[in-house]
Formats: structure tokens, C-alpha cells, sequence
């Protein structure tokens, strides 16, 4: 149970919206009072997308395990790889999402995958 | 126009629906774990508005940490989002602040995925467009909140439907891969947070963004 009472919980939930809302609007709110980003700030955000995507992505299905091989073969990296693809072919989330959760049922209630854990 | 672009950025929120429902129950189950009322979690929910962060404030309250402690951590985890306001603000230029104000309060990272995946796809208005995605995962996520608040999840965790939320950051991570220094931000990117995953405060998602950006920055450099 918490030790919080009602007025600590509720400065709690203030003292953590402020600053997220600051760091949120940190670019949005500025930028429109300084104008353009430099050339160079532009070609560094181009990088955005990908960098950030794939620091969130790949954590949530590997985790790092004593072997490659036991590495490789967890559920979700195999569901994550097979679905990767299926972004690839067909650029479709519904597709991708299809795919990659039937991989991991199968392999959960249907196929484990053999010998490694 | 308007009208169009808020339906049509209400519907490719749908996807990620399938991922943050479950979430937001467990996130809930946490929030009345921790001892706080419906009234406390939803205020939480509703202007904090990011899961990690959230989840990790409760934990740390639930074990009884230091007010500090609690602030610090779940502050923390929300700093990637200062990348994202950079990333998308050149799109909001042209509004007025506190039209400003409002996307930047609905910044999270599905509503940002999608919304710039969009963006550099096709000609949308960007504001309804945004403001379609994000209200959807606004409201959604309020009502996964109280729903875990009042009745708790009894979606079975072995089902692993908080999977669909990666999965949707998949679909959106591929076609950014344009070329090699694309390529080298993502790899170096997710080798980092994959190492750094137990890092406290989130770190080793922003270190390893970071990292990766100046990586593609470079790559890039050495090929022109």
C-alpha cells in the first residue's frame, strides 16, 4: 500500500506532468519563436525515425542470452524477424502484426521451438 | 480537409489500439495496486500520459520511495521525447502556441511513429491528422486505465498481446531503413539499447538513439 496520502499523490502526479510536458514542448514551442532548424540540426533528424524506432523495437523482442544461438532462438525474435519481413514486402501494420503474433502463438501453444531455452 | 484527416489518422491508430489496451489494464491493476483512487489514477494517466513512465512511477511508489526518487525516475524515462519534439516541430511551425501546446501535450511515441511514417508518405493536414492519432490513443488509453482501476486485467499475460506494440513500431521502423547511413542509426541504435535494456532511467533507449542519430549523421558524411 501506498504511504502517499491524497495531497502528496496529487503534487506527485503534478511534479511529473510539468517537466514531461516541458521536455514534450521543449522543440514544438521553440521553434516556431527562433525559426528554421540549422542545415546541419536537419540532416541529423533525418536520423530520427530509424535511431529512436530501433532502440524501442528491438529491446522489447531480444534479449541478450550466454549464446548467439540461444539469443536467436527465443519466440519473439523468431516472430519479430518473420514479421520484419512482412513489413518489408507489403509496408502494412495489420499485416505485420497478423503475422508476427500468429509466429509467437504457434510457437507458444503449437511448435516450441526445440532444444533451446 | 480537416474533417478527413482526423478520420484518417483516428483509423491508423487502430493498430496500435490491439497494443495499448492491454498495457493501459495493467497499468491500471498497478495504479489501485499502489494504492491510488480511480480519480488519482486516471489524473495520472490523463496528464502524464506515457505508459513507461507511468509503470515505473507506480512501481516505485508502491514500494514506498522517496518523492524525489518517484519524479526523477518517471521524468527520466519521458526524456526521449525531447528527440521526437525536435524531430516533428518542423511540422508544427505554423501554428499558434497554443495550438503548439496541445500537440506537444499529446506527444508519445505511437502517435509520433505514426504520425511522421504519414507525414513523409503523403500530403495530410498534420495537425488533424496528429490530433486524430494521438485523441484516439488519448482517449483509448484513459479507458484501459479505468478499466484496470475498477476490474483488473484478465486478459491471460501468457497470450502476450503487449507483443502488437512492437510489432506496430516494426511496421513503422522498416520503411525508414532508406539506405546504408539509415541503416547504421538503426543497427548501432538498437545494439546499444538491447545492451543498455537494464540501464537505469531508460538509458540505454536514449543513449542508444543518440548514438545511433550521430552514427547515420556520419555515415552519411563519409558518402557524400
Amino acid at each position: 500500500m501506498t504511504t502517499y496520502d491524497a495531497l502528496t499523490t496529487w503534487a506527485l502526479i503534478a511534479a511529473i506532468a510539468v517537466p514531461t510536458f516541458l521536455v514534450r514542448f521543449s522543440f514544438i514551442g521553440l521553434l516556431g519563436r527562433v525559426g528554421g532548424v540549422p542545415d546541419w540540426a536537419e540532416r541529423a533528424l533525418a536520423f530520427v525515425p530509424a535511431a529512436v524506432l530501433a532502440a524501442l523495437v528491438v529491446p522489447d523482442v531480444v534479449t541478450l542470452h550466454a549464446t548467439v544461438a540461444a539469443t536467436l532462438a527465443q519466440e519473439k525474435v523468431v516472430a519479430g524477424v518473420v514479421a520484419a519481413g512482412v513489413a518489408y514486402y507489403t509496408e502494412n501494420v495489420l499485416a505485420t502484426i497478423a503475422v508476427g503474433m500468429a509466429v509467437l502463438w504457434t510457437i507458444r501453444f503449437g511448435l516450441p521451438l526445440a532444444g533451446v531455452a | 480537409m480537416e474533417r478527413d484527416a482526423f478520420v484518417s489518422g483516428a483509423r491508423d491508430a487502430v493498430p496500435m489500439l490491439l497494443g495499448i489496451v492491454p498495457f493501459g489494464l495493467v497499468t491500471g491493476v498497478a495504479s489501485a495496486d499502489a494504492g491510488l483512487t480511480l480519480a488519482q489514477s486516471l489524473g495520472l494517466s490523463a496528464f502524464v500520459f506515457a505508459g513507461a513512465s507511468q509503470l515505473a512511477a507506480l512501481s516505485l511508489v508502491e514500494q514506498g520511495s522517496a518523492f524525489l526518487a518517484v519524479v526523477a525516475t518517471a521524468v527520466a524515462v519521458n526524456l526521449r521525447m525531447g528527440v521526437y519534439s525536435a524531430s516533428i516541430a518542423p511540422y508544427f511551425e505554423e501554428y499558434a502556441a497554443r495550438w503548439r501546446a496541445l500537440l506537444a501535450f499529446l506527444l508519445i511515441d505511437e502517435a509520433y511513429a505514426i504520425s511522421l511514417a504519414t507525414y513523409r508518405e503523403r500530403d495530410v493536414d498534420p495537425r488533424w491528422y496528429y490530433v486524430g492519432v494521438a485523441g484516439a490513443l488519448w482517449v483509448v488509453w484513459q479507458l484501459a486505465i479505468a478499466t484496470g482501476v475498477l476490474v483488473g486485467a484478465d486478459v491471460p499475460p501468457s497470450w502476450g498481446l503487449d507483443f502488437a506494440v512492437p510489432l506496430v513500431f516494426l511496421a513503422l521502423l522498416v520503411p525508414t531503413i532508406e539506405g546504408v547511413p539509415h541503416a547504421a542509426a538503426a543497427v548501432v541504435a538498437a545494439a546499444i539499447a538491447v545492451y543498455g535494456a537494464g540501464w537505469p532511467f531508460n538509458a540505454g533507449l536514449l543513449v542508444g538513439a543518440l548514438a545511433g542519430i550521430l552514427t547515420g549523421f556520419v555515415v552519411a558524411g563519409w558518402r557524400r
